[in-house]
């Protein structure tokens, strides 16, 4: 509970001072499988201890209409009211490997929180939950496979 | 400069502009196809369809309706989504489906070339490219025809000119269309266009929670007919929280699994809805007919970029090169020149050199390059061809312009010569026009206003005389046109008539030389090729001479014999040399292409007029009109005892219908008359003809052709038709000399 509490409260500093402290930057690689489509969209994003969205760490993809296909994240990202200017690249090729410096909270480390990666292919499927993975300093640098057009991530901070 | 704009992009662009137009030929296939496979739906409600297919396929998760009426659903089999195809009548699945893995090959290709990012700003170039040589080909086309009414005449020239401009005016609009939305696209898909993608619309917040209802019960879904639905997504199973999301033809929202009410819609902007059908017409998705007409458009980018490059190559190796340029200021002679292609450039190059050599100091330039001023020019001599109906060529488009800020110096003289083709009606009438300018300016006129017509080598030298005679020494100009590779050819045999009425006619037939042409020879319209038709013309040099004499040809290079038909006129070198030849005896000779001389293809009467040795191209198309096209020959003669030349073909032909009729006019028997008047007789005969199509082709001397045009006019004036209409129709063609 102690630790949930200074968790918000570091957040709450790390968002009112960014970039000055209590912020790591990290890496983020995945690695798309070899499918037949056009390069596909992906939304890597964070959500609480309590499985509710929490906020992006990355998008892949820049045009908005194809968003509503990452479906646990467009679901939580519609209401947030969040800007995606800085955290939004081109969508991903099959084959292609893909590598961003992304900014997690030190707070959210070992927090209970999670990553998710949703992805989505124009005229294939959506995968809600491609990977998972939880947000604990053990998993930094863990290569995970994916389920659907992800073949594998692995997020170092 | 629009020419040179055309042809700067066309190279540029060329490659990838057909690799675009392929690729998308390609997959204007697609719309085509899913339009024959998809079964036509009924009228049904999306509630209705997403019970019945949630029945069949419980995982579902989402539904698609494409714009072909093909209806996709996806569902959730424990090991990702798989796609099958549902019945749009009866929400029956059908099958697994999958996309294409071709079209999905295809449409990256097209779009990306497998470059991602810097393959779609490529590809949006490509689609730039293709649009701009569109809208500048236009303009070039209608220069070129002279004037936007004129841009349905027939084309002229050689065959990959006529190619270039025949694809273009079938595919054009096509192409204008799939560029301009292409551009669009990519413009899109780099976010550079506002308001066309759909908002991100907030997900409901005021979500019931309840049990969910059975799918067919919903309000929201029952109330919407299957025809307006794009895309139904499921809510995740067991989540009462989720929700339907819905997007329709008219925007997108959400409905509540419990009370089947709509708990958001937002309609799509007007943005989003013109680039929807941007997004159709590019596609053909939707639309699958006109993706088609677009597809078979883009066909002809292919050929009209290789024709396109050798048009440029051509127009680039007949390139002017001139020695010992004087700079314009140190000139005593200027020669300006109007020029289209590079054939007046060719006569420049020859009085260049000739002045040059009787010690002149000359500057030669194009007539756009005029200067404010030539401060040591003795003489201003303009050579200038006409283009299209009167208008300035390319060269000297902004000559008009810049002779308004040009000042004389005291003492300068001038002359104009004007190089046409006098078939066409304003016969060098820019020439003319620049001639007019030029007296205006208050020039003095060193040497009267001349015309050259069809490259008279003749009529230049004797230009030549008259300009050394101003100019107070001898000048001697011969102009040897395009020097062509001359070829060996051996006379076969000789068949003469006419002597008896003063008209020394011979038919000569020569042997061709040994040795095959390739196709590209025959696109470029090499003339040295010795492949001809029957109305094309052999060059021959005389012995002893430089400048060619052309005769039309009677005999198709496929008869394995040149066939020619001379009168012996007293006094010419040429056809004095050609009728003293014996058989085994040899001359130097080479082809001329001569395309726009020859009868239309088709079923439509053909009307062939012609005297004396005009008769002979007239005796080869007959020859070769081996599908039985109506051909009506009108022949004139002197008398049939002696020059009824080519008798014996003209009987075969009536028997076996390559010819359809034949009158035969003969000036030197008793109740003599000339093919005009036949022609006259024939008045009701002629109407007929023309009214189903007839073209009219005349081959003759200019006194005959223009006894024809007048009877022509006289035949058709009760129809309203006349020659210059025909003509402008590619209906009336002359061969005339």
């Amino acid at each position: 509970m102690l630790k949930k509490l200074t968790a918000v409260l570091l957040l709450a500093t790390a968002f009112s001072v960014p970039g000055v402290a209590y912020a790591k930057d990290a890496t983020l690689a995945i690695r798309m499988t070899g499918y037949q489509g056009p390069p596909a969209y992906l939304a890597v994003y964070l959500t609480k201890p309590d499985g509710s969205y929490d906020s992006t760490l990355w998008v892949a993809g820049t045009q908005s209409k194809y968003y509503r296909h990452l479906r646990g994240w467009i679901r939580g990202v519609s209401g947030s009211g969040e800007r995606l200017d800085g955290i939004t690249g081109a969508s991903v090729g099959s084959g292609r490997t893909m590598e961003v410096g992304i900014t997690i909270a030190d707070a959210l480390i070992d927090a209970g929180y999670t990553i998710h990666v949703d992805s989505a292919v124009e005229h294939g499927a959506e995968n809600q939950d491609d990977v998972v993975l939880p947000l604990t300093s053990a998993n930094s640098g863990t290569v995970v496979s994916g389920s659907g057009y992800v073949s594998a991530m692995a997020v170092t901070f | 400069m629009i020419r040179r704009f055309h042809s700067l992009a066309g190279l540029a662009a060329g490659v990838i502009v057909a690799l675009m137009a392929i690729t998308g030929a390609v997959l204007s296939l697609q719309p085509v196809l899913d339009h024959l496979a998809t079964p036509s739906s009924g009228s049904m409600s999306v509630a209705a369809l997403a019970e019945a297919v949630s029945t069949q396929l419980p995982g579902v998760t989402r539904i698609t309706h494409a714009a072909s009426g093909a209806i996709t659903a996806y569902y959730d089999a424990g090991a990702g989504e798989l796609a099958a195809s549902i019945d749009p009548a009866t929400g029956n699945v059908l099958g697994a489906t999958a996309p294409s893995p071709v079209f999905a090959f295809f449409t990256e290709l097209h779009r990306s070339l497998f470059l991602n990012m810097n393959g779609r700003v490529a590809s949006g170039l490509a689609a730039l490219a293709i649009t701009v040589l569109s809208v500048s080909g236009l303009f070039l086309l209608a220069n070129r025809l002279g004037g936007w009414r004129k841009l349905f005449t027939t084309a002229k020239g050689t065959l990959s000119q006529r190619l270039h401009v025949e694809l273009a005016r079938m595919g054009v609009l096509g192409l204008i269309v799939s560029g301009a939305s292409g551009i669009a696209m990519s413009l899109n898909s780099f976010g550079l266009l506002p308001g066309t993608d759909a908002p991100m619309t907030a997900f409901p917040s005021n979500v019931d929670g309840g049990t969910p209802a059975a799918i067919s019960t919903l309000s929201a879904l029952q109330g919407l007919d299957l025809s307006s639905l794009r895309e139904l997504t499921f809510p995740y199973l067991g989540d009462v929280t989720d929700v339907f999301s819905v997007i329709t033809a008219n925007g997108q929202g959400y409905v509540d699994q419990a009370t089947g009410a709509w708990l958001s819609f937002t309609p799509n902007g007007l943005g989003q809805t013109i680039y929807e059908t941007i997004y159709m017409l590019h596609t053909g998705q939707g639309l699958w007919w006109f993706g088609a007409l677009l597809g078979l458009a883009s066909l002809s980018v292919p050929a009209l970029a290789i024709t396109g490059g050798l048009i440029w190559w051509v127009r680039r190796r007949n390139q002017p090169r001139l020695v010992g340029n004087v700079p314009a200021r140190h000139a005593d002679t200027i020669i300006l020149v109007g020029s289209e292609g590079n054939s007046t450039w060719g006569f420049a190059t020859t009085l260049h050199a000739a002045l040059t050599q009787a010690g002149h100091k000359v500057h030669a330039a194009a007539m756009n390059s005029l200067a404010a001023s030539y401060p040591a020019a003795r003489q201003i001599l303009v050579l200038t061809a006409t283009y299209g109906d009167g208008a300035a060529p390319a060269s000297a488009r902004n000559f008009a312009a810049r002779l308004r800020h040009f000042t004389p110096v005291p003492g300068q003289r001038f002359a104009v010569l004007g190089f046409g083709d006098r078939s066409f009606a304003r016969f060098c009438r820019f020439a003319e026009e620049t001639q007019q300018a030029m007296q205006d300016l208050g020039l003095e006129q060193l040497l009267a206003y001349e015309s050259i017509d069809r490259q008279s080598a003749q009529s230049f030298a004797k230009w030549g005389n008259d300009l050394g005679m101003a100019l107070g020494h001898e000048l001697t100009l011969v102009h040897a046109p395009v020097v062509p590779v001359t070829s060996t050819l051996t006379l076969l045999d000789r068949t003469d008539f006419g002597t008896e009425v003063q008209a020394p006619t011979a038919v000569l037939r020569f042997a061709l030389p040994a040795g095959e042409v390739g196709l590209i020879d025959r696109l470029l319209g090499r003339t040295q090729a010795l492949r001809f038709e029957p109305g094309d013309l052999v060059g021959i040099v005389p012995p002893g001479e430089t400048i060619p004499r052309y005769y039309s040809l009677a005999s198709s290079s496929r008869d394995d014999v040149l066939e020619i038909c001379v009168r012996k006129v007293s006094g010419g070198v040429c056809s004095e040399f050609l009728h003293g030849l014996e058989p085994g005896q040899t001359i130097s000779a080479f082809i001329k292409r001569n395309p726009d001389f020859r009868p239309q293809a088709g079923r439509a009467p053909v009307i062939l007029i012609g005297a004396g040795t005009g008769i002979g191209p007239l005796a080869g198309f007959v020859d070769g009109n081996r599908r039985h096209q109506p051909y009506y020959l009108y022949f004139g003669g002197r008398d049939p005892a002696s020059d009824f030349l080519y008798a014996p073909l003209w009987r075969a032909a009536l028997a076996d219908h390559r010819l359809a009729g034949l009158a035969t006019a003969f000036s030197r028997v008793v109740g003599g008359r000339y093919v005009q008047d036949s022609l006259r007789e024939d008045a009701a005969n002629i109407r007929k003809l023309v009214a189903s199509g007839a073209q009219i082709l005349v081959c003759g001397g200019r006194d005959m052709a223009a006894g024809v045009r007048d009877s022509i006019d006289y035949c058709l004036a009760p129809a309203g038709e006349t020659v210059t209409g025909l003509r402008a129709k590619g209906r009336y063609l002359e061969d005339v000399y």
